[in-house]
């Protein structure tokens, strides 16, 4: 960033870096949870919770000798945790927190973090048995309201991976309703497998996060039909709870390869691009109004 | 960076040793609120660990037994010594050590008693053929794969290949299938489930001196931790009840494909309904289940087998247990002898939906949680000190009473619905002597 114009790219940053929309809504969606839904977490966890993660994002910054702080990403991360990990300990919730944010440091792949920090978290503690997601949380009411903010989020932020999201739910919600259709099952049945907060937490903040999703748009296509696959694999095959973030993380190491495979403009948040098109596809149009916009 | 660090670290620390008030039940335990309370009440256990799984079923089937049919999809096909014949009387007794609860507290006397009143409160914190019958079932695409009679039940095991061959094959036995069953038969076909049909066998069931139905047990092996109820909703009339009890070896069970919500607890109503529990409690989960859209299970009870406090009942013995599937417990059981058996490393979850197929298309999902805190449904009931003392701290205790008594009406109108005004009439609020009609700005100047 050069140094004279400063003040002019941090005001525009602040217009154009979709990371404070993402917060505003997973705070929202979080207060109500907590109010009305009643979510089982306490006020305590969640303090800790974000206190532990901007601690680890500020020493790590620090132990890396980053040229700033940058709170938003770990608060987006330490959000998402609040709305889906569930424990009885506090001590777990800070593990979480610290692996959460201490994961995008030091598992990383030619300068690009693996793993999706919330996810990798979310499957280490789960596996350990140490705590849990509750899948089955979100009512109608939240998950119609959520999915119109989340929609709301594309067209406000322009964000840069919503050719991502996009293809992921187009995927994994069209595989639910073949599945169905196969199964001779009534449409009310994926209607009601779609209805969860969790879906929408990992199609528009934990899938679509730019550090960890291929650089091209044809990574990001086959990245996004490969997650979808394995996620249904997890859920009807294996009959795993949380399908979707088994998919995510078994799917992560696939990155450097789509990477290596389809090169593309690596992301940066103070100038959001969709990265270099290798082959037009359909869903390029969301990327053409994000050209326009930086 | 140490200085900013040290501080919030020690906040951090701070909020990890900042733990909850440690509550402990008191109060009496009065009464609960039955299983039987509910008409067309199923009820199920399930105990599991890995993957696996025993099922025990039983219903309030109520009618000629000879019109008694069930069909239940299972994951896998069922050998003879994987079906028994459970206890209803150890079922019972888990209904019954789980089910809602009415406490009571009785007030001291103000006046010789310093703490103030609301001391006493504490909350809690938180389940073999013919031939040309041959033929026909292979015409149907039906495959008989085990048929076995287990105390007064005829037993089938029964594969498919085609929907509607299963549900022919099912009315031509004499096993009445409502219209529209065919669907849910061909998704679960699909699924490589296999079906249990159990008819009651009227020789043996004579033979054996039973009158009622006894719960049918059955053992698998299988990742799938899920309860069918599709079947149930295909031509029935109205919502059923259902309660599912898990006993699991490390915590709470929850439903992932629904919202697991917990009835309200610990709170303090009214004191005629004592005599009228059972209606307070229907009332209240009617209302409930209305809150909720009609779509929630309710944790009704979440608890380690060891103990319970208050007990609706005594905590189950490790042979009950036993009966209701537990299967990981034979070391503690026989090393308990001479006291009373101790069951250990089994929690047990209750819940309770009332289910239709509109609001529930697909079948219950369960999963199990490391959750380990335990909840019940539990209702206070404080009886006044009616003494006659006199003292300051009576006079303010007495002025407070009628206040406390609106509350609980208020409280009792919410949960259930009931008419407030029909409430205070009960409690008969307004002949109270009163709170002596003194406002809080009269006390302020008061001398």
């Amino acid at each position: 960033m050069e140094t004279d114009k400063k003040n002019d790219v941090r005001t525009s940053t602040i217009r154009r870096d979709p990371r404070l929309y993402q917060i505003a809504s997973l705070s929202t969606l979080l207060l109500y949870g907590l109010l009305v839904l009643r979510f089982e977490i306490s006020i305590r966890q969640i303090i800790v919770t974000l206190t532990a993660a901007q601690l680890t994002q500020y020493a790590a910054t620090r132990l890396c000798k980053l040229p700033a702080f940058d709170p938003k990403s770990a608060l987006i991360s330490s959000l998402s945790l609040c709305l889906l990990l569930r424990t009885d300990s506090l001590a777990v919730a800070t593990l979480a927190a610290v692996i959460t944010i201490g994961s995008k440091f030091v598992i990383r792949w030619k300068g690009k973090h693996v793993f999706n920090p919330t996810g990798l978290a979310l499957v280490i503690v789960i596996a350990s048995q140490l705590g849990w997601i509750s899948p089955g949380q979100w009512g109608q009411v939240a998950w119609f309201g959520f999915l119109i903010v989340c929609l709301g989020s594309l067209v406000v932020t322009r964000a840069a991976r919503a050719d991502m999201t996009l293809a992921f739910l187009c995927f994994y919600i069209g595989l639910l309703f073949v599945r169905a259709l196969w199964l001779g099952d009534p449409l009310t049945i994926p209607l009601h497998q779609i209805e969860s907060g969790a879906l929408l937490i990992f199609a528009f903040f934990m899938i679509s996060d730019p550090k960890t999703t291929p650089d091209s748009s044809t990574g990001r296509l086959i990245h996004a039909l490969l997650m979808s696959l394995a996620a249904l694999y997890m859920q009807f095959g294996l009959f795993m709870p949380n399908g979707l973030l088994w998919g995510l993380i078994t799917c992560a190491p696939l990155v450097p390869i789509f990477d290596r495979v389809f090169p593309g403009v690596r992301y940066d948040w103070s100038r959001p691009t969709a990265g270099q098109k290798s082959i037009p596809t359909p869903l390029s149009i969301p990327l053409q109004l994000q050209r326009r916009f930086s | 960076m140490r200085p900013v660090v040290i501080p919030v670290f020690m906040v951090l620390v701070g909020l990890l040793l900042w733990s909850p008030d440690a509550s402990a039940f008191c109060g009496f335990y009065v009464g609960k609120a039955d299983t039987q309370l509910f008409n067309k009440a199923s009820e199920v256990v399930i105990a599991r660990a890995a993957n696996k799984t025993v099922i025990t079923m039983a219903n309030d089937f109520q009618g000629d037994v000879k019109e008694f049919a069930m069909v239940v999809p299972v994951p896998t096909v069922l050998e003879k010594d994987q079906i028994h014949i459970g206890e209803a009387t150890a079922l019972k007794h888990l209904a019954d050590y789980s089910a809602p609860r009415l406490v009571e507290y009785f007030d001291e006397n103000p006046c010789r008693l310093a703490l103030p009143e609301s001391r006493a409160m504490d909350l809690m914190s938180k389940l073999a053929e013919a031939p040309a019958r041959l033929e026909r079932q292979r015409s149907l695409g039906v495959t008989v794969e085990a048929q076995y009679t287990v105390g007064e039940y005829d037993i089938l095991i029964l594969s498919a290949k085609e929907s509607h061959g299963l549900e022919t094959w099912l009315s031509e036995n004499g096993y009445k299938i409502p219209s529209g069953a065919a669907q849910v038969l061909r998704s679960y076909i699909k699924q490589n489930m296999k079906f249990f049909v159990a008819k009651v066998n009227l020789t043996e069931q004579s033979n054996l001196g039973f009158t009622h139905l006894r719960p049918l047990q059955i053992a698998f092996e299988s990742p799938k931790f899920m309860l069918p109820i599709r079947l149930g909703t295909v031509n029935a009339d109205g919502p059923q009840e259902l309660f599912i009890y898990t006993l699991t070896k490390q915590g709470r069970v929850e439903t992932t494909n629904y919202r697991t919500i917990r009835l309200p607890d610990a709170q303090e109503i009214p004191l005629y309904v004592k005599d009228a529990f059972g209606n307070f409690y229907k009332d209240m989960f009617s209302r409930q289940v209305k809150r909720e859209n009609e779509r929630g299970v309710f944790l009704e009870y979440a608890w380690d087998m060891n103990w319970c406090d208050p007990c609706a009942a005594n905590p189950l013995s490790a042979d009950e247990l036993r009966s209701l599937g537990v299967f990981w417990q034979e070391h503690a059981r026989r090393t308990g002898k001479g006291v009373m058996p101790q069951a250990q490393n089994v929690f047990l979850t209750r819940l309770h939906v009332r289910y239709d197929a509109a609001h529930f298309p697909e079948d219950l999902m369960f999963q199990e949680t490391s959750d380990r805190s335990n909840f019940q449904a539990r209702y206070i009931l404080r009886h006044p000190w009616m003494g006659t003392d006199d003292c300051p701290a009576a006079t303010a205790y007495r002025q407070q009473l009628r206040e406390r008594y609106e509350r609980q009406a208020q409280t009792l109108a919410n949960l259930t619905g009931w008419n407030i005004g029909e409430i205070r009439k009960q409690m008969k609020i307004a002949s109270l002597p009163a709170a002596e009609g003194k406002k809080w700005y009269q006390r302020l100047w008061e001398d």
